[in-house]
């Protein structure tokens, strides 16, 4: 065994917590306030190779694993969730094209993703398909050499940034069993038929563009089919083991900088003639958020640790997904307490974090899914 | 990183799984009812090198480390805490002299105990001095070549089959600081003026031995001083920062059984028209278990790494232990609810495990105790 991360990590670590320092806080609440997001900061962040960094080097990457992919998640989500979710979020659909596309995808699309020359997205989520993912009815119908897609999806990260997003369609719709009906196709934003609507009014993560999109008879060549027709929803299976990770990390990002800021206000604020930090309840709701923090920081890194090995466990990370998610939700809300009626006022960032946080229970998988992942393991058949 | 354990490792947790299932288990319910201590289970288990692995090999042991020591606790928990609670405490203390005893102390008191053929006690707790350790009253002055030691001391572990026992007695009531004023002394019970009165009436844990221990001018010679008089106080926290970590495992494995045995029902158990696992509240209940144990072994395995490499991290330690301890309590609450009525009849394994669960709470620092020690390190207040 060992616990200890090794010096390249450590060192990355600190650039990401640097950088994140040094860039978030000036622009946290406005971009929180006006939905916009920072799109110098993205391109600055690729540019010092923050972005992307599990990303094999012959396609532009750092050749890192995901482990390290997590750790910058973690890092800045610990400054802004918002705003690190932008910059981020910028290669979300990449892993499935490096797990499943060929060469020529690879080489064509996920280059500028590192460069700050192209942003993608996934697209899974439809108004009536949510975590029943094979409920998918956007199609997707071979005509000669392209495919002719029709659909809306919704909640879609990046729907108005993205040059291309990863969209699961309906491709054999009478294959008999509801989980071979899908396949997944890069489709270029730019492409007839696309349209985007920024969702606004948003409870959190402000700074990031989430939109409504709609296919109207939009045509892509047959070579944008990733993977193999009919396999789609199983590669997006596949793709979750990645991408929950990073979304513990986000989680465990947040919580910490939550309980950070608790603990500045506690030392300083002075009621009763002490200050809160003196009171034994202040102190035990502490203990208990960093033991939390703890606790789920150790279970994403041995998740991702795993998967970097090639040994990919679901129901473990499912186990740190839903975890991480409570303890970022659990730990902004005692953070929040702490602050008092100041914590209800725009003035302190924990009010931010505190309606960013709730998304991290819901995407990349609800907690209700990630449980029911865990109990089929454990349970079997019944 | 890695977070897998060696093979030797692993071989541990097989051997001392097996000797669980094989010989402890089928002992449990009998031995419980009975109350009596099981002398030639803890010959066997020392014959099988399962007793002080953690005790260097110049003194009998193994030489191994505190993650060994616990993977082994875990194991017996697993299978019956009633002997998960008789091994943790047949060396109890023997790290205390390993770190602060003699040579000539080592040698005589410590390998007797690897082989099985004695066990040992730490005193500490008197009725007045709980988690406050610190107000210890238990005299011992020095008359001469000796100690001369009068007090009493209560829920004292293996009060009536120890060979011998740490005392922690208050040696310079005059010192300005209370943690300056005691010290640790080690006493054969065979002297004149000990007493032990075995306690009746556990809540669970039948068999293993608790005493009220009584000391009317027992007399020591002055070798027995364990240490530097006066840093009783300061060696026994650093004594804690071990022992701690062995209860952690302690509760890691009481879960792990007390949801194996909730699996095996649900799984076995019909209600309306189908088994209980089918129901999705039945599933959620394991998946939380599951996280939650997962958790904690694996922050209990990160403090053992820890201290096995040297590295003291007492907070660390505080986390581990009241966290996988809270857990033991919580899984096994579920668990036992899992069973329904059959859960309250002792026909079922789950309510020995629901007895024994709260212990892990009080002994070795309190949860309290615990969550004082994180709050107020991470909050800078002494």
């Amino acid at each position: 065994m060992n616990f200890d991360l090794t010096d390249e990590q450590k060192d990355i670590i600190r650039a990401a917590r640097e950088f994140a320092e040094k860039e978030f806080p000036a622009l946290a609440q406005e971009c929180d306030r006006e939905e916009k997001p920072p799109k110098h900061l993205w391109e600055k962040a690729c540019k010092l190779g923050f972005v992307g960094v599990f990303i094999p080097e012959t396609y532009g990457g750092a050749g890192l694993g995901y482990l390290e992919h997590c750790l910058i998640n973690e890092e800045f989500w610990r400054v802004d969730p918002g705003i690190a979710h932008f910059i981020l979020a910028g290669t979300f659909g990449s892993e499935m094209i490096l797990l499943f596309g060929t060469e020529e995808q690879k080489k064509r699309w996920v280059p500028p993703l590192v460069k700050a020359k192209a942003i993608t997205g996934a697209a899974i989520t439809e108004p009536d398909a949510g975590s029943d993912v094979s409920s998918v009815r956007t199609t997707a119908i071979l005509d000669g050499n392209e495919y002719v897609m029709n659909g809306t999806k919704t909640f879609i990260t990046g729907g108005t940034l993205a040059d291309y997003l990863l969209v699961l369609c309906q491709t054999e719709p009478h294959a008999k069993s509801p989980h071979d009906r899908f396949s997944v196709i890069v489709v270029e934003t730019n492409r007839k038929g696309y349209e985007a609507n920024k969702l606004k009014n948003k409870l959190g993560l402000r700074a990031s563009d989430t939109a409504e999109i709609s296919f109207s008879d939009v045509r892509v060549p047959r070579e944008n089919l990733i993977g193999t027709a009919g396999r789609g929803f199983q590669q997006f299976m596949v793709f979750f083991d990645h991408t929950r990770i990073h979304v513990c990390a986000e989680a465990v990002g947040l919580a910490q900088g939550a309980m950070e800021q608790a603990i500045k206000h506690v030392q300083k604020r002075q009621q009763f003639g002490k200050p809160l930090a003196s009171f034994q309840v202040t102190q035990f709701k502490i203990a208990e958020m960093a033991t939390r923090i703890e606790a789920g920081r150790n279970l994403y890194q041995k998740a991702a640790w795993l998967l970097d090995q090639g040994r990919v466990e679901p129901h473990l990370i499912s186990m740190a997904k839903w975890y991480t998610g409570e303890t970022a939700v659990r730990v902004t809300e005692e953070a929040l307490q702490l602050h008092g009626g100041y914590g209800f006022i725009g003035d302190y960032n924990i009010e931010r974090f505190y309606r960013d946080c709730k998304i991290v229970e819901i995407y990349e998988g609800t907690k209700e899914v990630e449980k029911t992942i865990i109990a089929r393991e454990l349970l079997g058949k019944y | 990183m890695d977070f897998e354990l060696t093979n030797r490792q692993k071989q541990i947790r097989m051997a001392a799984r097996e000797f669980a299932e094989g010989e402890l288990a089928p002992l449990g319910k009998d031995c419980e009812a009975k109350g009596e201590y099981p002398r030639e289970i803890i010959k066997k288990a020392a014959q099988l090198s399962f007793v002080g692995v953690y005790i260097k090999k110049e003194y009998g042991g193994l030489g191994l480390g505190s993650l060994e020591h616990s993977i082994i606790l875990e194991e017996f928990w697993r299978a019956e805490p009633g002997f998960g609670q008789i091994f943790s405490q047949t060396t109890f203390g023997a790290q205390e002299l390993l770190l602060f005893g003699s040579e000539e102390q080592k040698k005589k008191y410590l390998p007797p105990l690897v082989k099985g053929d004695w066990v040992m006690g730490f005193s500490i707790t008197e009725p007045e001095a709980g988690s406050d350790a610190a107000s210890a009253t238990t005299r011992a002055e020095r008359v001469g070549d000796e100690y001369v030691i009068n007090g009493n001391k209560v829920m004292i572990s293996n009060g009536t089959e120890a060979k011998f026992l740490l005392v922690y007695c208050l040696t310079h009531p005059e010192a300005t600081s209370k943690s300056n004023r005691h010290s640790i002394l080690l006493v054969e019970t065979d002297r004149p003026g000990y007493k032990a009165d075995k306690i009746h009436g556990k809540m669970g844990l039948h068999a293993s031995d608790t005493a009220n221990v009584y000391f009317n001018n027992v007399r020591v010679p002055k070798e027995n001083l364990v240490g530097v008089e006066g840093n009783g106080f300061i060696q026994l926290m650093k004594f804690l920062d071990y022992s701690r970590l062995m209860i952690a495992g302690d509760g890691v494995g009481l879960a792990q059984g007390a949801m194996e045995q909730a699996i095996n029902y649900v799984k076995k158990r019909k209600q309306f028209g189908k088994t209980i696992a089918s129901f999705q509240v039945t599933q959620f209940k394991i998946a939380e278990m599951a996280t939650l144990i997962e958790t904690a072994r694996s922050l209990t395995y990160k403090a053992c790494w820890n201290v096995d490499r040297g590295n003291i991290d007492s907070q660390l330690s505080a986390m581990a232990k009241w966290w996988a301890c809270n857990v033991a309590v919580r899984v096994v609450d579920e668990a036992l609810q899992l069973h329904g009525g059959y859960g309250y009849l002792d026909d079922y394994p789950i309510e020995r495990f629901y007895r024994a669960a709260k212990l892990l709470e009080l002994y070795e620092g309190t949860k309290e105790i615990q969550k004082m020690t994180i709050g107020r390190r991470i909050l800078g207040i002494s």
